[in-house]
């Protein structure tokens, strides 16, 4: 490829940053809070709650996060054509517009949230669970509530403890959202290896690798940033 | 009125039985030690009246207010509201200080002030300063607790106590997780206390402490209060074979 080549394919695939950082943005956004909400209904002590908690985190880390994209993209068209579940699933499903062109984006972000969810609940649970006991009676010996104990005592020391997995899991996030492509949702993968068709050449995939190694040294850069600025206690 | 009335209190954990009967009387500004061996009860008994535990019989109330009360040979806990108020009347120091680790040491004393009892940051921080003075360690006030030792850490824990003017202060053995050289300070503040008339009730390992700051002493073993009197009853009077045996033990080490 000559330079005038390669500048044209990091033109396109720079056109394609955006969609692959929606993915990214869009899955942190959902899966951190649902993440800390099903870490919460996984430690509850009705078990029948703790359990099935435990069947969807084990289904979502158990299989293809590409599998399940696959199965929700293709899942509610499929549903759709079903006329034997009940009303209400029916009902449910109409307000899904499948012609629409943000629906490829909506399926992204579901599996994307559904898989990383699972994650960062188990991140979740493992940092509040590694909170001595002591910590919950000091602070209920001092008439706090269980919110203000939560959010003022047992969380801020969570987030410092689960800061290097859950950095770990936000760098494979970014890798990650090329999986997207296999469903033809164009983002830097699916545009790069149809730059290599076009030019019969590696180097756009080398090139949409340097895209993806730029985004997590930022990322990189971010994380070790914010372990610094927590290390002031132990 | 006793400020601390505790009568036929019992506790199982599963079918062992970790309390059993267990009534006693603390009256404003006196010390009381409570000593034993390990496994005795002593921190159970504690945790109870500090609702950290759940007793199955038996009362506990602070000034006439009941924690729990016996119905019926359960115990039948107060309202939320109730629980909550009592909590605040009491305060708890722990063996392994249990400071809040991202906090410095004066926000660890002003936290519940403000969020507990609504107190402005002023004066909330006027009353910590204040107490931290009595504990020396307001020099240290914006030191993270990591940064102190142990001793240091338990002061902190006891101004933290302090901060919500208990009217009876709990100590769950203070000075066992300390090096012997830092047990002393923390005695010494403690005797303080016990010279301002504050109502404490304390476990502990320290003898020589119990019998010079306490003015009553209760001695437990196997979930049940074996003897109590004046400390000169109990550590040279007794006539009881266990306290003895006990009290030779601690002697010979």
């Amino acid at each position: 490829m000559n330079q005038e080549e390669i500048f044209n394919v990091i033109q396109i695939l720079l056109q394609y940053v955006i969609p692959t950082l929606k993915v990214f943005g869009a899955t942190i956004l959902f899966s951190l809070p649902l993440g800390m909400v099903v870490a919460l209904l996984k430690m509850c002590r009705l078990k029948p709650i703790s359990w099935l908690t435990s069947l969807y985190i084990l289904i979502m880390r158990g299989t293809p996060l590409m599998l399940q994209l696959i199965a929700i993209y293709y899942a509610i068209p499929y549903l759709k054509m079903n006329t034997g579940l009940p009303k209400i699933i029916q009902l449910l499903l109409s307000y899904v517009d499948i012609k629409n062109e943000s629906y490829m984006f909506q399926a992204v972000i579901t599996a994307f949230t559904l898989n990383y969810t699972a994650y960062f609940a188990e991140i979740f649970r493992g940092g509040i669970e590694s909170i001595p006991k002591g910590q919950y009676e000091a602070a209920a010996c001092l008439g706090m509530t269980k919110m203000q104990t939560f959010f003022r005592i047992i969380l801020p020391q969570v987030i410092k403890r689960i800061l290097p997995a859950s950095s770990n899991e936000i760098i494979t996030l970014v890798k990650d959202t090329s999986l997207a492509n296999v469903i033809a949702y164009a983002e830097i993968t699916l545009k790069a290896k149809q730059q290599m068709q076009q030019y019969s050449s590696l180097v756009p995939l080398f090139l949409a690798g340097l895209f993806y190694l730029c985004m997590t040294v930022v990322l990189t850069v971010i994380f070790a940033f914010m372990e610094k600025k927590l290390s002031y206690y132990k | 009125m006793a400020v601390l009335e505790v009568s036929h209190v019992s506790k199982n954990f599963d079918k062992l039985m970790v309390l059993k009967d267990i009534s006693f009387q603390v009256e404003k500004g006196e010390v009381v030690a409570i000593i034993g061996p390990s496994g005795s009860g002593k921190s159970t008994l504690l945790r109870c009246i500090n609702q950290l535990e759940r007793a199955d019989g038996g009362s506990v109330s602070i000034h006439g207010e009941y924690i729990f009360r016996d119905e019926n040979g359960h115990a039948l806990y107060g309202d939320k509201k109730t629980l909550r108020k009592i909590r605040l009347k009491i305060g708890l120091v722990f063996q392994n200080f249990n400071l809040f680790p991202h906090m410095t040491v004066l926000q660890n004393v002003i936290e519940a002030p403000i969020r507990v009892l609504g107190q402005d940051k002023e004066s909330a921080t006027r009353l910590a300063i204040e107490l931290l003075k009595k504990m020396s360690m307001d020099t240290k006030k914006d030191a993270y607790p990591c940064e102190l030792s142990g001793g240091q850490q338990q002061r902190v824990s006891i101004a933290r106590a302090l901060a919500l003017n208990p009217e009876v202060l709990f100590f769950d053995e203070p000075t066992s997780a300390l090096d012997p050289e830092l047990t002393g300070e923390i005695l010494k503040v403690m005797k303080g206390l016990a010279e301002e008339k504050m109502t404490m009730v304390i476990v502990t390992h320290e003898m020589a402490f119990a019998k010079s700051v306490a003015s009553h002493v209760i001695f437990m073993d196997g979930g049940v209060i074996v003897e109590e009197g004046t400390p000169e009853e109990v550590f040279e009077n007794t006539q009881n074979e266990r306290t003895k045996r006990f009290l030779q033990r601690f002697q010979n080490e």
